[in-house]
């Protein structure tokens, strides 16, 4: 499928060489984000009655993984509000670059952490306290307000984003499931990056900012790291850089040789499966080893959880990547076969958001008009009752995410496997069964 | 380019006839009326798994052992809610095939949410429908040509 150019339409164009427009979004979404926050910490203790947990948990997750990261890939990240205050500081400015950059101490991330195991970290420890996370007002505000001190804090002493780039255990799974979004940032022709003289998409220019994801535009293959902030597009002075509209999941056609980011691939894979156990099962004992944090029982529940993640899914996985003839291409086919883990993974996500979102969507609802559960009715609709949206759907539409994830998944398997040298059998025998699993654990 | 045509009608084809065609009645499955005592504690159901037959008369004694709590049945959009000691009876005929979750309705506590359980009305077909769609996508990818991968690989 050939690409189209959606910053050759001028509208699509003015909109993005404009830093305006995307600064009013993320201002208002960091608005609404302190104000959960606020919620959080003044709000009802009830869950399900507070903003905090309504709209973090059901509405941005909702549009987070059933819109924005299917079809913009890094959309979310664009608009992100988390980075903004660090942003601003760090650059001595809101908009416009400043004439004179403030002298904070710009110091270059470590080399040695220049990957996602740290966000994979992140993003474990998070799911580790999950079930208080999501259900307990003030834990989730105390996490939200840690992640805006930390970009902060990070913007500070580091340069660019460095919090977004490297600890966001949102942006790394955001990141890895970009790939399969059909919208991409490109260069359009790199014979003009070569000649570039002072690589502003870099470096920054007096039309805008050096890259703040630390990648250089002119090198890009697949949208993992870049966040669309669209910096390039207005540094540029050539007008080489642009947005497209492409094929589905075509970042996979070249399957990535990195092990943190195979990993991250078997940890949101495993995380999916653990929560429509723990979270949409039948199982009271699971969910209160999951809620009960500190006791035995969690810490059972907390191994068993590392266990499946770490140990097991790439355990198996690795069985059927044999056998190999040294540790590199080991590696390498372990690492680029778990590709087809990155569609797989990302409809066992929509599957199980799916369930967890429709059953529990009419608290939107409510909690708009009363968000902090104070007994309030500013829309007239916070006496609305519980309801499950769509029941008789749910089950027909995971079916078919399910379907949908694992068709896709053998595809990527196949296409590794015609350059590995290797069956896509093993792999595709994989993905059939943690994908039965899976349905039966939903359905 | 025709016998991927072929292929792709009989997958097709396949896959409707296991998604919608009906499936036999097991012999067991009389309709009778069933009395099913749930006991409802933060954040589970005992039993857990309630199983009947299509057209079964079900009533369910819903007891809470804590606080408060509800049992919503999923498909059949009917509920009841009793309070701590107390029993409170659901009559329904159990007509749709299925399986379904039940939830609490009323909100019990910091993981009322996910207080779940399932009420299964004969075999659970959707799944057995749902991996029967899977192998045949399975098959169905097997059939058709595989993609050449790209030379380079990104890092």
């Amino acid at each position: 499928m050939s690409k189209l150019e959606l910053t050759g339409i001028p509208v699509v164009k003015a909109a993005v060489k404009s830093r305006g427009p995307q600064l009013v979004i993320a201002t208002l979404l960091l608005a609404g984000y302190v104000f959960a926050i606020m919620a959080g910490w003044i709000g009802t203790p009830v869950g399900n009655a507070n903003f905090s947990i309504v709209f973090v948990w059901i509405a941005w997750w909702a549009i987070l993984i059933l819109v924005a990261v299917p079809l913009l890939g890094r959309g979310w990240c664009a608009v992100c509000p988390i980075p903004l205050p660090g942003e601003w500081i760090q650059r001595g400015a809101i908009l416009a670059p400043a004439e004179r950059r403030p002298k904070w101490l710009n110091r270059r991330w470590p080399k040695s952490l220049r990957n996602i195991w740290l966000q994979s970290a992140g993003f474990l420890l998070l799911a580790l306290f999950s079930s208080v996370l999501l259900t307990t007002p003030s834990v989730t505000a105390i996490v939200l307000a840690a992640m805006l001190f930390a970009a902060i804090g990070l913007s500070m002493v580091f340069e660019r984003r460095a919090f977004c780039r490297y600890l966001c255990p949102v942006g790394g799974f955001i990141g890895l499931y970009s790939q399969t979004a059909p919208v991409e940032l490109r260069i359009k022709d790199k014979r003009e990056c070569v000649t570039c003289e002072g690589k502003p998409c870099y470096r920054g220019s007096q039309n805008g900012y050096g890259c703040p994801w630390d990648v250089f535009p002119g090198g890009l293959s697949k949208n993992t790291y870049c966040g669309l902030c669209m910096e390039c597009i207005r540094t540029c002075p050539k007008d080489n850089v642009s947005i497209n509209l492409r094929a589905w999941g075509a970042d996979l056609e070249r399957p990535s040789a990195r092990l943190d980011e195979a990993f991250k691939a078997f940890i949101m894979l495993g995380s999916a499966m653990i929560y429509a156990g723990v979270l949409l099962g039948p199982w009271g004992v699971l969910k209160n080893a999951a809620y009960q944090v500190g006791t035995p029982a969690w810490l059972l529940y907390a191994s068993v959880f590392l266990g499946i993640t770490l140990l097991l899914l790439p355990g198996l996985f690795a069985l059927c990547t044999l056998p190999f003839r040294n540790r590199r291409t080991f590696k390498m086919n372990f690492a680029s076969f778990s590709s087809a883990l990155i569609p797989l993974g990302l409809m066992f996500w929509i599957a199980f958001s799916l369930s967890f979102v429709l059953t529990n969507g009419t608290y939107i609802a409510a909690s708009l008009s009363d968000p902090l559960g104070l007994g309030w009715n500013l829309f007239g609709t916070a006496k609305i009752a519980w309801q499950p949206l769509l029941s008789s759907l749910v089950a027909p539409m995971q079916t078919l995410a399910l379907l949908v994830g694992l068709i896709w998944a053998v595809r990527t398997a196949q296409r590794v496997s015609s350059k590995a040298q290797r069956s896509a059998v093993p792999v595709s025998a994989f993905c059939l069964v943690m994908t039965l699993g899976m349905l039966w654990l939903l359905v | 380019m025709r016998l991927s045509l072929v292929y792709g009608l009989v997958l097709l084809l396949a896959g409707l006839v296991v998604a919608f065609a009906p499936l036999p009645v097991s012999a067991h499955s009389e309709a009778a009326t069933r009395i099913i005592r749930v006991e409802a504690s933060q954040y589970a159901y005992s039993p857990s798994v309630i199983e009947v037959n299509p057209g079964d008369t079900v009533t369910l004694q819903l007891v809470s052992t804590d606080v408060v709590h509800g049992l919503y049945v999923d498909g059949y959009g009917v509920s009841v809610q009793a309070d701590p000691g107390q029993t409170r009876t659901l009559t329904f005929v159990a007509n749709r095939p299925g399986s379904f979750r039940i939830r609490c309705n009323v909100t019990c506590g910091a993981m009322h949410p996910f207080m779940i359980g399932k009420f299964n009305v004969g075999r659970n077909t959707t799944w057995v429908r749902a991996a029967g769609l899977m192998l045949i996508g399975m098959v169905g990818i097997s059939l058709f040509p595989r993609p050449k991968a790209h030379e380079a690989e990104s890092t």
